[in-house]
């Protein structure tokens, strides 16, 4: 839990990263992202498939380099010379989608958690060192898992294994981008318990990549809804997810099974793409309460349509990036 | 007449693993109109109903029981009839439907494939149907002219969702139709295929391993495990206040945001899910249950009445009192 005074572990600074698409086209994956993560906290990073929440995460890990905007790590700005990134990461570490994919079928369990301790040159205990992380990762007797092969073991061990690679060199920051998308139902529980877990027993800080709101819920202490390569809304999970202010995180929450919002709100079309970014309120084209004529009784149609926004600042409490939002919280008939 | 019916319906996969008892055993039936959630995790043979609904199995694979679509049996019908019997009787939607489009075909030619070949109709009239459809599945005429690779992937499985309607089947199966799409994009799919059973009278079974998603678009749910329905009712009943501890560990695993007591308190269920080449004996769910009893392990346990609508495979659920006496003698009867 985190009383928001904390100094953030972990902290992006008006963060933008962009591609040249084939053509010359400029995709903006991230345009302008203020983040921080805070010792021992979970923060979800939620989104649909290309809004730029994984490269906003490979970036966090010094994976891509930014455009613009500064990574900082224990308030230190990230170097991205290879010694200093390699410092980097070790001490926060990534962990994939699919396990499957994540692991060498033909290294034993064994191998796959002591490469990392291989890279970084630690070489005393390393017998001691993966027991002990294959034991947090809740695979036990660790021993007996040692010479085991990937396809040995099933969808919910091999992720163990793979959160026992990345807990092996005692990282302070985990970066899960879908970390239970792959697995089974029952399974997804347990692996979840786990990151919750080893936050409360290592006091272990992890950014979570997720489509899922769900998993939020179940685990995150605060979340960041991202669309288009902007945050839109951000703020603890209590208030976010049971009081969303954005129209797109009311749209979002409001489509889950048992909405508590009353009228599930489906959005007509898809994110456009990077390299389009709308003027005016990115989200406007697809907006609901644009569309319903809400935002011109209060006064703000004009600036969705052609105002941006901004960045959300990091001060305290819940943030929104929305005129209309804006518009209500300053007028006297709002609640 | 029911537009599915299948009845003790057993499968047996034999490779080099051995033999694999893939179904065990499995009774549904569906009237027109009807939607079914089956659902269950990776190799509790979900997926194998659904190909032998069609009789899309690999060759070599063991099938009995029956399979009645629309009053005909699959498992005896002649080649010739079961080709036409696909698409134009029944249709499924794959999870990767959407790779298998033919990536050098405009999409309005392979929407039209099928209705050239089930009706015999010109190619230019069968396109225009093919417009049509898409146009019900929510895709603009001038899509209709794209290469697969111009649409994201939800307008791919939305194409694959025209092309199951396309002959008018009295039957679609969504086998994981929405699973690897878009939170957004899975309810616009899911509010489409809802509204066309219920427009055209259609049955559905969806297929999924996320109950929440079942239950809200199906009428009934059936829950597998190993092989074999551990459950089978009503969808709010069966999601709300399932009766097998499965079925129960399966609700619970994803959580109703909102709800404080899954807040920061996810559910899962230890151990995985069984071996089919190696299942327990008994209950094949005792290793992993909850509530396990010492007769867990040496009894068979098949489904049974909870309610008259809703049924259940677990030695904790008391048989219904005698209070419908011609249903339990016709149980007997079997």
């Amino acid at each position: 839990m985190t009383d928001g005074t904390a100094e953030p572990i972990l902290s992006a600074r008006d963060l933008a990263v962009q591609f040249t698409a084939p053509g010359g086209r400029v995709a903006r994956a991230v345009d302008g992202v203020n983040l921080e993560l805070r010792e021992g906290e979970i923060l979800a990073l939620a989104g649909e498939s290309g809004c730029g929440k994984t490269t906003l995460a490979r970036t966090l890990l010094g994976l891509e380099r930014p455009t613009s905007g500064v990574v900082s790590y224990q308030g230190t700005p990230l170097r991205y010379s290879t010694r200093a990134l390699r410092a980097y990461r070790r001490a926060a570490q990534l962990v994939l989608q699919d396990p499957t994919g994540a692991l060498n079928p033909r290294h034993t369990v064994y191998e796959a958690v002591a490469e990392g301790l291989r890279i970084h040159g630690i070489h005393e205990n390393e017998r001691d060192r993966v027991a002990d992380a294959l034991s947090r990762a809740g695979l036990r007797p660790a021993e007996k898992f040692f010479l085991a092969y990937p396809h040995e073991l099933s969808g919910g061990q091999r992720q163990r294994v793979v959160i026992a690679g990345a807990l092996v060199l005692d990282p302070q920051v985990i970066i899960a981008d879908e970390p239970v998308a792959s697995l089974d139902a029952s399974v997804r529980g347990e692996i979840l318990a786990l990151l919750l877990r080893l936050r409360d027993e290592l006091g272990l800080a992890a950014v979570v990549v997720t489509h899922d709101l769900g998993l939020a819920w179940n685990i995150a202490d605060r979340i960041a809804v991202m669309y288009l390569g902007r945050i839109v809304e951000e703020g603890t999970v209590d208030d976010v997810l049971t009081r969303p202010q954005h129209p797109y995180t009311q749209a979002l929450v409001s489509v889950l099974p048992n909405s508590a919002l009353a009228d599930p709100v489906v959005l007509s079309g898809e994110p456009p793409d990077a390299t389009q970014v709308p003027h005016g309120c990115r989200f406007h084209p697809r907006c609901q309460v644009l569309a319903s004529g809400l935002s011109a009784q209060a006064g703000v149609d004009d600036a969705c349509r052609t105002k941006d926004l901004g960045m959300l600042t990091l001060d305290q409490g819940s943030h929104v990036a929305c005129h209309y939002a804006a518009a209500r919280a300053g007028s006297p008939a709002a609640p | 007449m029911p537009a599915l019916e299948i009845d003790d319906l057993r499968i047996t996969y034999r490779g080099s693993r051995g033999v694999i008892p893939a179904v065990r055993g499995i009774s549904l039936s569906l009237e027109p109109g009807d939607t079914l959630g089956l659902a269950g995790e990776s190799g509790c043979g979900k997926s194998t109903v659904a190909a032998a609904a069609l009789r899309l199995l690999p060759p070599g694979t063991e099938v009995s029981g029956r399979i009645m679509l629309g009053g005909e049996d699959i498992l005896t019908m002649s080649f010739g009839r079961l080709r036409a019997v696909r698409w134009a009787g029944a249709s499924i939607v794959f999870q990767g439907a959407m790779h298998s489009l033919n990536p050098v075909h405009r999409i309005a030619r392979q929407v039209a494939e099928p209705i050239v070949l089930h009706e015999g109709v010109s190619t230019d009239a069968a396109e225009k149907r093919a417009i049509e459809l898409m146009a019900q599945v929510g895709l603009p005429a001038w899509r209709a002219r794209s290469y697969p690779h111009e649409l994201s992937g939800g307008q791919r499985q939305r194409v694959m969702i025209a092309m199951a309607l396309a002959c008018s089947p009295q039957l679609i199966i969504a086998d994981e139709a929405t699973t690897a799409l878009d939170v957004m994009i899975q309810a616009q799919v899911l509010a489409l295929l809802e509204g066309l059973v219920a427009d055209r009278n259609i049955a559905l079974i969806m297929i999924s391993h996320d109950l929440s998603v079942l239950a809200e678009t199906c009428a009934r749910l059936a829950v597998m495990y190993a092989g074999k329905l551990v459950e089978e009712g009503p969808s709010h009943e069966v999601f709300g206040h399932a009766r097998h501890p499965y079925a129960q560990a399966l609700s619970a695993a994803f959580p109703t945001v909102g709800d404080p007591a899954e807040r920061r308190n996810p559910h899962g269920l230890a151990g995985d899910p069984p071996d089919p080449a190696a299942l327990p004996t008994g209950c094949s769910f005792h290793p992993r249950c909850p509530v396990v009893m010492d007769t867990c392990a040496s009894t068979q346990v098949e489904l049974r009445h909870a309610r008259s609508d809703w049924q259940a495979a677990c030695l904790r659920v008391e048989p219904m009192a005698p209070a419908q006496p011609a249903m339990l003698a016709e149980e007997k009867h079997d």
